[in-house]
């Protein structure tokens, strides 16, 4: 029964990913309804319809808006911290690179994690201390509210938005295989109930909706793992020997592999996902959310300690899939005379592995619940990423540059609703347009720009004295333009997307050049800026860094 | 209301310029020249850039053996299966974890310490 009901799911596609990786799906086409999988992601759509219901009673203000009012408990924030970063594509990816390559899929699984103390140690609780809805408020909160409240937006926008494509393909190829649903369907359901969440829950409902999908992910992966873990005695030995006999590659699953065959290649992959993740607009958002430096520093600790117990679960679940799927010739599409490819035949494509395991290990209703909480994965941090999209247009480019301050709190959250249903509109838009384009290097490029100008301009707005106004400008777009630049001349963009026959620039992952260059050019120019305006920031800085250091004066949880 | 002494947001500031910190509070200079203020600066600034550098290094440290020495990577532990790259790998993430969990616990007691006693030396 089990059997069938996963052959009639999976037997009509015939088109299978080549591993990117990343979230690209690669090219599917679309299955047979999975009533299972639709009934229980209607479960959770419902469920988080009514916290949404609950929450956008409860938003009044702006800061229960944009901040669910600075009452989220420390716990509550970390596991929404988790919900925001673990995405479908760290979870289907990463399971399905540790199952072709083994060793490197923890490659990215390291990079992932490793930017949090960092994002601890420099940024959380000084940001807390600064700020009140974004992280505009705390990068200017000395500088020119108009010039850096722009570049930090710009920012944001750009983040948001090449995160969003790739999660709306994502979502979008992913349904269709899972669900049996048409792409275009999937995309606007996904664009429909992230505008629903943000535009009428505001933060709570977000935060919320984040802390559900991180609980039902968290808890199937574990189930997941655990049952691996079982069927090899809770030995990983045992396990990982079981793999090494299936796997084509033999032991080589055991050693780094050709993921990193450039040694700056691979350094700038790792500077991006380090300092990428302290400049994620919506994950910097999260510490506003709490009520004072403790408690965001308490979060950053939870939040820390949940994402590396994924990213492990992850690399069990990839060798799992090694151990029990590769010689079950039933999860393969056959060639003549019954032969596979273990590493390209797989039904769906090697990013299902993780799928297709749920079903060896519980059954077609475990199969039906992972897809569910694939979708949800994917809704969660499309809300988080139109959240703090539309903060940075009614927040910092309306309220601050367009109205210069002079407008009412209503009016702001207003049309900070009107954002989210715009963003949501095109998101819907994009991902229909970029079905059938790469989207792989997206989330790269978005760690990459968030390393190269967001991170750049908060980091040393906070912490250098002679940060001025022209400095930060000044750095935040050389990083932002000289990101985005490499990545369209690198071969993902120039020889893929455009079909030129060389790259111009020789290496796929930007931030090893774009983030040093973006902090020399504000530490130039600021240090050639002499004007009055320059005198007068880095006069101001006296007061601000009494602030970020011990968080006198700061505004405390809720607005009076 | 000792909120508005130290209140260094709000409308104090002169209408040209919006900026925040752009009030001057005569409170900055007090605290700034108390020592509690200039040993919690001290301390935590120099703790949290130790952490960081240490992130640094073994992350980097790690990347770059991947980079430049697989071989040693590859090498068996104790005669299994798994290897030398399987654990730095999963120690790499324990240790991000526990750098955290260093850090909030020194936070938790000795720099919230030093900032109550800052809090009280400035009367609040």
């Amino acid at each position: 029964m089990n059997r069938i009901l996963l052959g009639l799911t999976l037997a009509t596609i015939t088109a299978c990913a080549a591993f990117a990786a990343g979230p690209d799906l690669g090219a599917v086409t679309q299955s047979a309804t999975n009533w299972p999988a639709i009934g229980m992601f209607l479960f959770f759509v419902v469920l988080t319809l009514g916290i949404t219901y609950k929450a956008a009673k409860g938003t009044k203000s702006a800061a229960d808006f944009y901040a669910a009012g600075g009452g989220i408990s420390a716990g509550t924030n970390a596991l929404a911290i988790a919900g925001d970063y673990m995405s479908a594509a760290s979870f289907l990816g990463i399971s399905g690179l540790v199952y072709t390559s083994g060793f490197d899929g923890l490659i990215y699984s390291t990079g992932f994690l490793v930017g949090w103390p960092i994002v601890l140690f420099l940024i959380a609780e000084r940001l807390r201390n600064l700020g009140k809805f974004t992280f505009a408020d705390v990068a200017s909160f000395r500088l020119d509210q108009t010039s850096i409240r722009i570049i930090s937006a710009v920012g944001t926008l750009v983040v948001v938005a090449f995160y969003l494509i790739a999660q709306m393909v994502g979502a979008g190829k992913l349904i269709q295989l899972l669900f049996g649903l048409p792409y275009l369907y999937a995309v606007i359901i996904v664009g429909v109930l992230m505008i629903v969440y943000v535009a009428f829950g505001g933060m709570k409902a977000t935060t919320w909706v984040q802390v559900i999908k991180a609980c039902l992910l968290l808890g199937g992966a574990t189930f997941m793992a655990g049952a691996v873990l079982l069927k090899y005695g809770f030995n990983p030995e045992t396990l990982f020997s079981a793999s090494v006999q299936v796997h084509p590659k033999g032991d080589a699953i055991m050693a780094p592999g050709g993921l990193v065959s450039n040694p700056i290649e691979a350094i700038s992959l790792g500077v991006g996902l380090m300092f990428g993740t302290a400049g994620l607009p919506h994950i910097l958002m999260r510490f506003f959310t709490v009520s004072d430096a403790q408690a965001a520093r308490k979060s950053v600790f939870y939040a820390t300690g949940l994402i590396g117990y994924f990213y492990i679960l992850t690399f069990i679940i990839g060798f799992g899939g090694i151990a029990l799927l590769m010689s079950d010739p039933s999860y393969f599409k056959l060639g003549a005379a019954g032969t596979f490819d273990k590493l390209k035949d797989m039904i769906g494509g090697t990013n299902m592995v993780a799928v297709n395991l749920a079903n060896a290990v519980g059954g077609p209703y475990f199969l039906g619940f992972i897809s569910a909480v694939a979708f949800a994965t994917i809704l969660a941090v499309v809300a988080g990423l139109t959240l703090a999209g539309a903060s940075a247009v009614s927040h910092d480019l309306y309220a601050q540059v367009i109205a210069r301050g002079r407008t009412t709190e209503k009016h702001e959250v207003n049309l900070s609703k009107l954002s989210a249903v715009v963003i949501g509109i095109v998101a819907i838009y994009l991902g229909y347009v970029f079905e059938n384009q790469n989207v792989a290097f997206m989330v790269g490029l978005a760690f990459a720009v968030a390393a190269s100008c967001n991170f750049p301009v908060l980091a040393m707005s906070i912490l250098w004295r002679g940060t001025t106004t022209w400095g930060a400008l000044a750095g935040g777009l050389v990083g932002l333009i000289s990101a985005v630049g490499m990545v369209v001349l690198s071969k993902a963009v120039w020889v893929v997307t455009f079909g030129n026959a060389a790259a111009i620039f020789p290496y796929d992952n930007p931030a090893l050049f774009s983030m040093p260059l973006a902090f020399v050019t504000i530490w130039a120019v600021s240090s050639l800026d002499n004007s009055r305006r320059a005198q007068r920031e880095r006069a101001a800085f006296e007061a601000q860094f009494v602030r970020s250091e011990t968080g006198i004066g700061a505004s405390g949880a809720h607005a009076h | 209301m000792s909120g508005s002494t130290l209140g260094l947001r709000g409308g104090t500031a002169p209408p040209p310029s919006r900026n925040a910190a752009a009030a001057v509070d005569p409170q900055i200079d007090r605290i700034v020249r108390t020592p509690e203020f200039q040993q919690l600066v001290a301390e935590r600034t120099r703790f949290g850039w130790v952490l960081t550098i240490l992130m640094l290094v073994v992350y980097f440290g790690f990347i770059g053996l991947i980079a430049f020495d697989k071989s040693l990577l590859a090498v068996k532990v104790g005669g299994g299966t798994a290897s030398l790259g399987l654990f730095m790998g999963v120690f790499v993430i324990l240790f991000a974890f526990a750098l955290t969990g260093i850090y909030v616990a020194r936070a938790n007691t000795r720099f919230d310490a030093l900032s109550d006693a800052l809090k009280r030396s400035v009367g609040r």
